[in-house]
Order: structure tokens, then sequence, then C-alpha cells
């Protein structure tokens, strides 16, 4: 007993090394599962509260092209609406429509890790919770991974992880929309079969799929930039410049589908029959 | 006594709030982000439990882990670099280390400079190998390891220039 003792005390600084070394390299690989350990990350109350004072000083500095973002927004808006043809109702009655929309802003954004995490100013609180989806005025950002009560983390479509079901404007070809951690300004369509004449050329239009239950259809995503077929000549890979400017984000909204429950209900129905 | 303690702690919160605040959205070139927190195992008295050392760096790691959703790979890191850091100053400064009242503050510049290279290089290998492990693409992490590791190095040059204690 007494050697047991003395070779603890005389290793104590390898064994404890040791001991919290492996601590760590557990939670890192728990890092690889889609849904994280619930309190290691930046959407906790204490790391939170910080970026939103750090937040808080630096936003001053921005509203003068924050304001500019939001005409722009609202002039493409506007000429959407003037464009429409015209409707005898609208429906107004908020319990009614399928898609409910909040405001938040990014108090955390990384863009240059392989993979990024945004932080948001809103949480469970205002009713942000799990796999909603985020976008901007000017496209796509990502879906919350987790909310505490008043923050949320949202894993960007720059991480290795993501995985967005998007398809061509005016066709419905869909695929699905990855980032091999390259370029931030560039990520991936897959999964697109091989056509004659191809569906697509460079410059069109690429957004949301209606085969997600997070976004709604035909959200912005970004232009293909260039495409080719892959190694076994099946499919396309197509690189897709994204609209949103990721190095330079503020204000951000996130959209609820109030189907979503009765979507998953159902599909898992049909999984355990 | 109680002054080390104090300056300790107010180097641990004030590294943190540097790293995770400015360091972390520097974005050099795009990719680059100095892990300048490294400096804290340069500025640790020499002298002190090498136990507590291992115990604060866990602490250390894992805060700027918290803030940057890296997980532990920070934690990881940093603890490699507490418990490798007796080794590389017996390596770095020798004999000297012996002497009771050693400071690093009075070993030569090339000493100094060299000790925070290695410090820096071990913790940065730890830190981009844990990153390897979890992705695939390789050639690209191995270029950050080395365009990280350079920018760390100056910034930390100049830090611990700017903070440092006046020679006597």
């Amino acid at each position: 007993m007494q050697r047991i003792i003395d070779f603890i005390l005389r290793n104590k600084n390898t064994l404890l090394f040791a001991l919290l070394f492996i601590i760590s390299l557990i939670l890192t690989i728990q890092n690889n599962d889609y849904h994280r350990s619930r309190y290691f990350n930046s959407a906790n109350g204490l790391t939170g509260s910080i970026y939103n004072t750090s937040f808080s000083i630096k936003e001053y500095f921005n509203l003068k092209e924050e304001y500019e973002k939001l005409l722009e927004a609202n002039r493409r808006l506007e000429t959407q609406l003037f464009n429409l043809p015209p409707r005898d109702s609208m429906a107004l009655d908020t319990a009614e429509l399928d898609y409910v929309v909040l405001s938040g802003r990014v108090i955390k954004n990384s863009f240059v890790e392989p993979n990024n995490y945004i932080t948001i100013n809103r949480g469970s609180r205002d009713s942000v919770f799990q796999d909603m989806g985020v976008i901007t005025s000017f496209g796509i950002l990502g879906i919350v991974e987790k909310s505490s009560a008043n923050f949320a983390s949202v894993q960007s479509v720059l991480n290795s992880k993501s995985n967005i079901n998007a398809k061509i404007l005016h066709t419905d070809y869909f695929g699905s929309l990855t980032w091999n951690q390259e370029d931030f300004r560039i990520v991936q369509l897959e999964d697109i079969p091989r056509l004659d004449p191809a569906p697509m050329k460079v410059g069109d239009t690429v957004v949301t799929g209606a085969m997600s239950s997070i976004f709604p259809e035909n959200i912005p995503i970004g232009t293909i930039e260039q495409f080719s077929l892959n190694d076994a000549g099946s499919l396309y890979n197509i690189d897709v410049r994204l609209f949103n400017n990721m190095t330079n984000l503020r204000e951000v909204y996130i959209i609820r589908n109030r189907k979503r429950p009765e979507v998953i209900k159902l599909e898992n129905e049909v999984l355990n029959d | 006594m109680t002054e080390t303690y104090v300056i300790g702690v107010i180097r641990f919160i004030g590294l943190v709030l540097a790293q995770v605040l400015v360091f972390n959205h520097l974005n050099i070139l795009d990719m680059i982000n100095p892990m300048i927190y490294v400096l804290f195992f340069f500025w640790y008295p020499v002298q002190d439990n090498q136990t507590v050392l291992i115990g604060i760096s866990f602490l250390l790691g894992f805060s700027v882990d918290l803030f940057s959703d890296t997980m532990a790979m920070h934690t990881a890191a940093a603890l490699t670099t507490a418990f490798f850091r007796y080794p590389i100053m017996r390596f770095v400064f020798g004999v000297n280390l012996e002497f009771q009242n050693f400071r690093i503050s009075n070993s030569t510049r090339v000493q100094q400079l060299s000790f925070l290279a290695l410090l820096i290089g071990i913790h940065h290998l730890t830190f981009f190998v844990l990153e390897i492990f979890s992705l695939s693409n390789l050639l690209l992490i191995l270029k950050r390891v080395v365009l990280t590791g350079v920018s760390t190095f100056v910034f930390s040059v100049l830090l611990a220039a700017l903070f440092s204690r006046r020679r006597e």
C-alpha cells in the first residue's frame, strides 16, 4: 500500500496530466457528434454575456452600414411586392402562417475555422430552439444547433458538418449543400445527377429546396461559380458563391416552421412501423 | 508572494479575454488567428509547483475553448504545453535553472526567444494534430500550423516586450 501511494506521489504530475488529457480528448471526440454536449459551447450564459457586452460596444461603429443594408433589403422586398399579381386579400392573422420569423443579432462570428459556429442573442426565452433556420436579408446562414436561455449557437453553412437541401432556381434538381473548408466565399452543391444537356449554367442562382422542414423553399443561397462532373461521371460537383458576406454579419432572421413537429412526428411513425 | 498570485490571476483573465475578444477575430490572410494565450506559460514563475501549473493550464485551455466552440482542443494543447514546460526549460536554460534566484528575465535574449518558440511549437502541434484527427483536409491544416505558429510567435514577442517588467 505504501509503495502504491509512493508511486502515485512520485508520478503525480504525469498521472494528473494523463487524466486531464484523456478528459479533454473525450470531450473533443464527442464534438464529432451532431448534437454536442450541452454546456460546452459559446451559447452558455457566461460566455454569451461577455460576447454580448463586447458586441454592444462595437455595434455603434456599424450603424450607418447596417442602415444601408436594411434599406437595400427593403428595396428588394418592395420590388417583389409591387411585381406580384394583385390579390383580393392578404392573410394577416399570424396564427395562420406556416413560418414565423424572429429577428436577432450576431454577437460572435467565425469563418476561418474548419467548423464555424455563430452565436446570436436570441435563445429559448425567445422561442429559439434546435433545428431552426437562420438567414440574413441576403441568403441563408445556418441552422440553430443549441440554445440557452438568452443565446443560441448556430452551425454555419461554413461547417464540415453542415448539410442543407438546395436546388437550382426554376428547376427541380436538388442536392445537398456542403463545405470543403477551403474558401469561406464558396460552398459546394453535391448529388445533382448528370443530365444532357446540363441543367444549369455558370451564374445560375441556387436556392433552398423543398425537402427540408427547416427552411422554406426558394431562400437564396448563391450563384454557380463553376461546375464539373465527378470522377465517376454520374454526378455534378458545383461550386456556389454565397450571396452572404460571411465576414460581415449583424442582423439575422430566425425561421420557425410551425408544421415541423408534425412532419417529424409523421416521419418517426413511418420509421417505427 | 500575494503579489505573484494577483499578477497571475490578472494575466490569466487578461490573456483569455485578449484571445477570445481580439485575437480570435484577427483572421489575417483570411485564415490565421494567433493563439497568444501561450504567453501564460512563458510568464509563469519558474520555481512554482508543476502540479499546480497543470491544473491551471486545464482551466486556461478550457476557458478559451468555451468561447471558441472548439470543444476541448485548446485544453489538450495547453495541458501538453504545461507538462513539457519543465523539460523545455531544462533544455533551454540548462544548469542555470538550478539556481535559487534564477529568473527568465535574467537569461539571454536568444534563450528567451527559443523558450517561447518551443512552447508555441508544442502547443500548436498538439492543437492541430487534434484538428487533423477530426478532419480530412491534411495539407490545408499543415499550412495553417506553420502560418499560425509564425504569427503567434510574432504577436507573443510584441506582447512580451510591451508587458514585461523593466529590466534592472
